[in-house]
């Protein structure tokens, strides 16, 4: 009797954690509603554009060719090239705490107020706590635009060269 | 079954269903309460009656708020606050009840750290404490939520950050708990059921546990004194009070309780109608706007301290000490090797251990809520690496005691 109580509790009890775990799980309507298309176009240099994408906004940093010149080769793998315009477009959560670090145009860098993090304008760390690079999302490039959430040839290069978080 | 007589009154017809006499005894009329303790012990009941108060209050304002992210803001902030009459009380009794339930709770707990009353049997007493504590913080976050203003937003976001652990990049977990990829409606409806339901009953069980783990190893005393309680009872009951080490809960006690639970109140309630700001964080005035960050994320006053344990390291180190803050004072009965549960001021070491570790919490507040620049961060570092030091040296401190 206490054998078969016991085996009929603990199927229920898998069973029951089993749904319990599968309803916390985020919707599928919030799963699907995945994909935002930015247009570049109006792109001004080293202006801030920030959209947004799952929620989450997404910075969009068209570099000037002063600044393109001068990066390393680590910043340049970041860079997203849309006809002929370099970009910087990532995810624009510090990479600490998830707290939105803010640009400053005269040093081209961003400031994460929260716990004092810094990024350079190719979304890299430069000072600590921030333990890596802010996230580059899948995106396609599209002529003028990029579609997020859509993973295109160049994304796939850069996942390569594993360059994207 | 029972054998029932007719009854002779209310009282007796109750007492022949319900043994309300029996009841009346062991848990009041012969719950034995040592004489010799201060005000400090009272703090228990103090906080018996915020968590009513909170309890009460909450209830008015589960009535107009609407755990919704589009109308969530305002049900607080114009329904309760301007068109409910007496929103606003329930409001601010509520919020300054959270955070001096806090207060409270610290004082309650410094009590027990320095009179030992963690020590040899009472050891239950501390641990299911702890776990209240940790079930009023969570009670406390979930709530800070609710308004679905900026700083609850983004407490929300960095708070479940956490759960990524660091390095090991737990991005699925975050999701999962906040059922979305930044807070949103179904974190909103979630948080809400722990607020109102999950966490309170939780609560509800533990503070039982709570005064359960009393009932046998019994208060401690202002002396550590070890006396034989059945002894003593016997003594009370005898009719030679005055000799007795112990009186019994109700009425003795009470009246001694609930005169400080009075002079509480007093202040509590001037809080309430002359100083509730202190309880309310101007930023949480703006609406929640998951495209822009407030300047400096700050937490309530009553978690600066292990914040800015976690603030000062790189990430995974961070992580680590603030984990190693939120278990450590768990672990006191056994980090303190000292056999002697008597007052720190009679401990030699500990006694200077003790009023280290309260300073150390006061700085740890203090640069938890200025910003992370300048000698403000060192200040936080040092006083981060003294919490983690006073912890390592406290069994080494403590195991050569001399026996008092
Ligand atoms: S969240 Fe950016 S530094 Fe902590």
């Amino acid at each position: 009797m206490g054998k078969v109580f016991g085996a009929v509790a603990g199927v229920g009890a898998v069973g029951a954690l089993y749904a319990m775990k599968k309803s916390w799980d985020p919707l599928p309507s919030v799963k699907a509603a995945g994909f935002t298309t930015i247009d570049l176009s109006a792109a001004e240099p080293n202006k801030l554009m920030v959209e947004k994408w799952r929620g989450k906004p997404i910075f969009v940093l068209k570099k000037t060719p002063e600044m393109v010149a001068k990066q390393s080769a680590e910043q340049t793998a970041r860079d997203i090239v849309v006809n002929g315009d370099s970009f910087l477009i990532c995810i624009g959560l510090c990479t600490h705490l998830g707290c939105i670090p803010a640009y400053r145009e005269a040093k081209l860098d961003f400031k994460c107020a929260c716990h004092g993090g810094e990024f350079d304008s190719s979304g890299i760390e430069t000072k600590a706590p921030p333990p890596s690079p802010m996230v580059i999302p899948p995106f396609n490039v599209k002529g003028n635009t990029v579609v997020l959430g859509e993973e295109g040839e160049a994304y796939r290069k850069m996942k390569e060269a594993g360059v994207l978080a | 079954m029972a054998h029932f007589t007719k009854a002779t009154s209310v009282h007796d017809w109750l007492n022949q269903r319900l043994a309300i006499d029996t009841l009346q005894r062991v848990l009041s009329k012969e719950y034995w309460i040592p004489k010799n303790i201060n005000f400090l012990w009272a703090m228990g009941m103090v906080l018996a009656f915020t968590f009513g108060i909170l309890l009460v209050s909450g209830i008015f304002l589960l009535m107009y708020y609407q755990p919704n992210v589009d109308t969530a803001f305002d049900s607080v902030n114009y329904t309760i606050m301007r068109e409910v009459d007496f929103g606003w009380l329930w409001r601010h009794v509520h919020a300054v009840a959270a955070s001096v339930v806090f207060l409270i709770i610290y004082i309650h707990m410094l009590t027990g750290i320095y009179y030992g009353s963690y020590k040899k049997g009472r050891e239950m007493i501390w641990i299911s404490g702890m776990l209240l504590f940790v079930a009023f913080s969570a009670e406390a976050f979930s709530g800070y939520m609710l308004p679905w203003g900026q700083m609850s937003y983004w407490a929300g976001m960095v708070i479940t950050n956490l759960f990524s652990l660091g390095s090991l990049e737990f991005n699925g977990l975050v999701e999962w708990i906040r059922g979305d990829y930044v807070p949103g409606q179904a974190f909103l409806d979630r948080f809400f059921m722990l607020h109102v339901l999950l966490i309170p009953l939780a609560i509800l069980g533990v503070i039982g546990l709570h005064f359960g783990a009393l009932r046998i190893p019994h208060v401690n005393n202002q002396d550590g004194e070890e006396f034989d309680f059945e002894e003593e009872a016997a003594k009370y009951k005898a009719g030679n009070k005055k000799e007795s080490k112990v009186i019994a809960f109700a009425n003795d006690f009470l009246s001694k309780d609930m005169f400080v639970v009075s002079i509480y109140l007093i202040f509590f309630f001037y809080l309430v109608f002359w100083h509730f700001g202190f309880a309310m964080d101007p930023i949480n005035f703006d609406p929640a706007d998951g495209l822009k960050t407030p300047p400096h994320i700050y937490p309530e006053w009553y978690f600066l301290w292990s914040y800015e344990i976690l603030r000062p390291f790189p990430k995974d180190p961070g992580l680590v000490a603030f984990g190693f803050a939120q278990v450590i004072f768990f672990l006191l009965p056994w980090f303190d090797r000292s056999p002697n549960a008597v007052p720190a001021s009679r401990r030699g070491l500990f006694f200077f251990w003790f009023w280290a570790m309260v300073i150390d919490l006061i700085v740890l507040t203090a640069m938890g809520k200025l910003p992370p620049v300048g000698v403000y961060s060192l200040i936080g570092k040092v006083a981060a690496y003294a919490f983690i030091a006073l912890w390592v040296i406290l069994p080494f401190i403590t195991r050569n005691e001399k026996r008092v």
